[in-house]
């Protein structure tokens, strides 16, 4: 991502005055919200005085004062827990792992007692937890994961992660307007390296609407979050090959926009799914069932998936970069595919 | 005894009473294959209920467990809503989507549990917390059984709870099993209110079978989280006079164990007590006794005779807003 591509505007450098990052933009959309609403208040560890680890919520117990910005003990159960139970009551917590690795920690709050409330008692949870996912910074099998999947196979959940600053502000509106638990996923690989001109009006990217961010006539890469950006490097080089990639991000992962990618997939007619996450039981094997199920007859070439492999994600440069996909895998499975 | 009136103390002997009628048309109603899956008993332990959620006022909010019977009645849900639950009507107060007391909403005062043990004491701490931030000078109340204390989750949320000083009371039910696992394999500590002193908060024991100290106690625990002094732990000791549940013959507690607790009966004790101050006769809790015999006949006709829910129900409420989809339709190349 040294040379990360800015949407709609290839070729062109974006100059760094009113520009927003992918971390400020989260923050900001957090900022809104909490003037917004007053029911809106923040739990996590070291998010108040420290402001966050990734300084996600920097300066906002200054203005909002440590009754809605809660440092506490370290506990994903109580956090979460508590968050559950606040929103029950009608608040609109947003819980923060401080890497989103600890979200197993509050597994049991997630998918037991906020997924299943409105379902099972008729109570809503409507709970933001929200953390900085991914690899590509050397952190080691604990602070590099990727655990969307877990949470994609829990009914009641809803999961976004967005690839851009636009989306990172516009989905966590979104999420904490939500009248369900959403779990939004963030990138900590773009946290500072992703910038863009934001609206100054107040605006929300809505929940469950994929993008396509580069239309494409010969294959569809369906991904989201960092990978997105890896799909665009990529379709640069295909490009110069004579093959035109379509990148759908998908931004919501559940629930899923089918009607996007299906739409893109029955036109290119071949699609590589594409995720940092490990392989099996995977986002993208969500998606290839979906296809094969709508979209079979529009096939031409076998679904593949560019992921990383089954194995926790190792520490060491030369093993983290065999670990994570990137362009150069991509490339080879799209040449591949464009083969059939 | 120190606050009640006469009134008040014959309705805490209509709740236990109430409690221990409805749990035993339970019975016969899970005998009659009416009651679908299991029916956790809370013979011996009504006092606990029934004293600590008394305690409560107008505005606070529980979080009770499946042996918390009385917890609920008190709590104004009637005994059609528990008959209902157990045999998974329509009109139960889950709908059907969910078994035995795992039924509640905050507009009513009560929280749902969940089957994981703990899970309730963070989520009850954030209940408070809400509370708090909301104005509304309310405690939250929930209970835990010497098994639910080994949990991660009972810390966690126990000590969030006492960092934060929140207006929260937990009511350590010590009814000596956790299933077939007896207190000293649970737990190292002599008794469960030592826990409160690592917590930093305030601890107190109550004989959990005298339904009069056991209210005092509460009353002590929930006049202290409403007035800004924190969290209580409130052990009470009791016994579980039944197995786990139903089916469980409970062949590993010890006979003469069961015997003597059987003598410290809560619903005995407190006839004997109400009689012996003169507060009430034999013949005026007899007369409580057949109204409350009369009222559950009523009640269980009336459960009976409620419908079991429809198919398309199981595919509802999941979300706020989208029904999840049946079965995916195919899209044709020339369709």
């Amino acid at each position: 991502m040294s040379s990360a591509p800015h949407f709609g505007a290839e070729g062109t450098t974006p100059a760094a005055r009113g520009q927003t990052t992918y971390v400020d933009a989260i923050r900001e959309g957090i900022r809104e919200e909490m003037l917004r609403d007053p029911s809106v208040f923040l739990i996590g560890e070291d998010i108040g005085v420290y402001g966050g680890a990734f300084k996600v919520t920097d300066g906002l117990i200054g203005e909002f004062g440590e009754e809605r910005v809660i440092d506490t003990p370290i506990s994903e159960t109580a956090i979460v827990g508590a968050a559950v139970g606040a929103a029950m009551m009608g608040m609109r917590p947003v819980a923060e792992m401080q890497f989103i690795d600890f979200i197993s920690c509050a597994f049991d709050m997630i998918t037991n007692f906020a997924a299943k409330s409105r379902y099972r008692t008729g109570v809503g949870v409507p709970l933001v937890i929200r953390g900085p996912s991914g690899g590509g910074v050397h952190g080691g099998p604990f602070h590099s994961q990727n655990p969307e999947a877990y949470f994609a196979h829990t009914p009641g959940l809803k999961i976004v992660q967005p690839a851009t600053a636009y989306d990172a502000k516009g989905l966590i509106k979104a999420a904490i307007r939500d009248d369900d638990p959403v779990l939004f996923f963030e990138h900590k690989f773009l946290y500072r390296r992703i910038k863009e001109e934001l609206p100054a009006e107040d605006y929300v990217v809505p929940i469950g609407k994929a993008a396509v961010r580069r239309t494409g006539r010969d294959l569809t890469i369906v991904t989201y979050g960092a990978m997105v950006w890896t799909a665009l490097e990529a379709a640069k080089t295909l490009e110069a090959e004579g093959i035109d990639a379509e990148v759908v991000d998908l931004r919501t992962l559940f629930p899923m926009d089918e009607q996007t990618v299906l739409e893109s997939v029955s036109k290119t007619n071949k699609a590589i799914l594409l995720h940092e996450a490990t392989r099996t039981g995977g986002i993208g094997a969500e998606i290839a069932a979906v296809l094969s199920e709508r979209c079979f007859e529009y096939l031409d070439g076998p679904l593949m998936r560019v992921t990383a492999p089954d194995t926790p994600v190792p520490y060491s440069p030369p093993l983290e970069e065999a670990f994570l996909p990137n362009a150069e895998k991509l490339c080879r499975a799209a040449r591949a595919l464009a083969a059939y | 005894m120190s606050d009640l009136t006469r009134d008040q103390k014959l309705e805490l002997y209509r709740f236990m009473r109430l409690n221990r009628v409805v749990e035993e048309r339970l019975v016969n109603l899970y005998r009659q294959g009416k009651v679908v899956g299991g029916l956790y008993r809370s013979l011996g332990q009504e006092a606990t209920s029934v004293g600590t959620a008394y305690a409560l006022a107008d505005g606070d909010i529980v979080g009770p467990l499946i042996r918390n019977l009385g917890v609920v009645l008190v709590m104004g849900y009637s005994p059609r809503d528990v008959m209902t639950q157990y045999m998974a009507r329509a009109t139960s107060p889950s709908g059907g989507k969910d078994c035995n007391l795992h039924f509640g909403r905050p507009d009513r005062g009560v929280i749902s549990p969940i089957s994981m043990l703990g899970a309730l004491v963070p989520v009850m701490a954030g209940i408070a917390l809400a509370g708090r931030m909301q104005k509304k000078n309310l405690v939250a109340m929930t209970w835990i059984g010497d098994g639910g204390t080994s949990t991660g989750a009972f810390h966690e949320g126990i000590n969030f709870a006492a960092v934060q000083k929140l207006p929260f009371v937990v009511v350590a039910e010590n009814n000596g099993w956790a299933y077939s696992t007896p207190f000293h394999r649970q737990t190292a500590a002599k008794s469960l209110v030592d826990k409160a002193a690592a917590y930093g908060i305030a601890g107190d024991q109550v004989d959990g079978n005298d339904v009069f100290a056991v209210y005092d106690a509460a009353r002590r625990a929930v006049d202290r989280a409403r007035s800004g002094g924190g969290p209580t732990l409130l052990e009470s000791l009791t016994y579980r006079m039944k197995g786990h549940a139903e089916h469980d013959a409970q062949a590993y507690v010890p006979k003469e164990e069961l015997e003597q607790w059987r003598r410290r009966d809560p619903l005995e004790r407190c006839v004997g007590t109400l009689v012996a101050s003169g507060t009430a006769t034999e013949t005026e809790l007899a007369a409580i006794d057949t109204s409350i015999s009369e009222e559950v006949d009523r009640e269980v006709e009336a459960a009976e005779k409620s419908p079991l829910p429809s198919p398309e129900d199981a595919l509802k409420n999941v979300y706020s807003s989208r029904i999840p989809e049946g079965e995916p339709a195919a899209v044709r190349r020339n369709s």
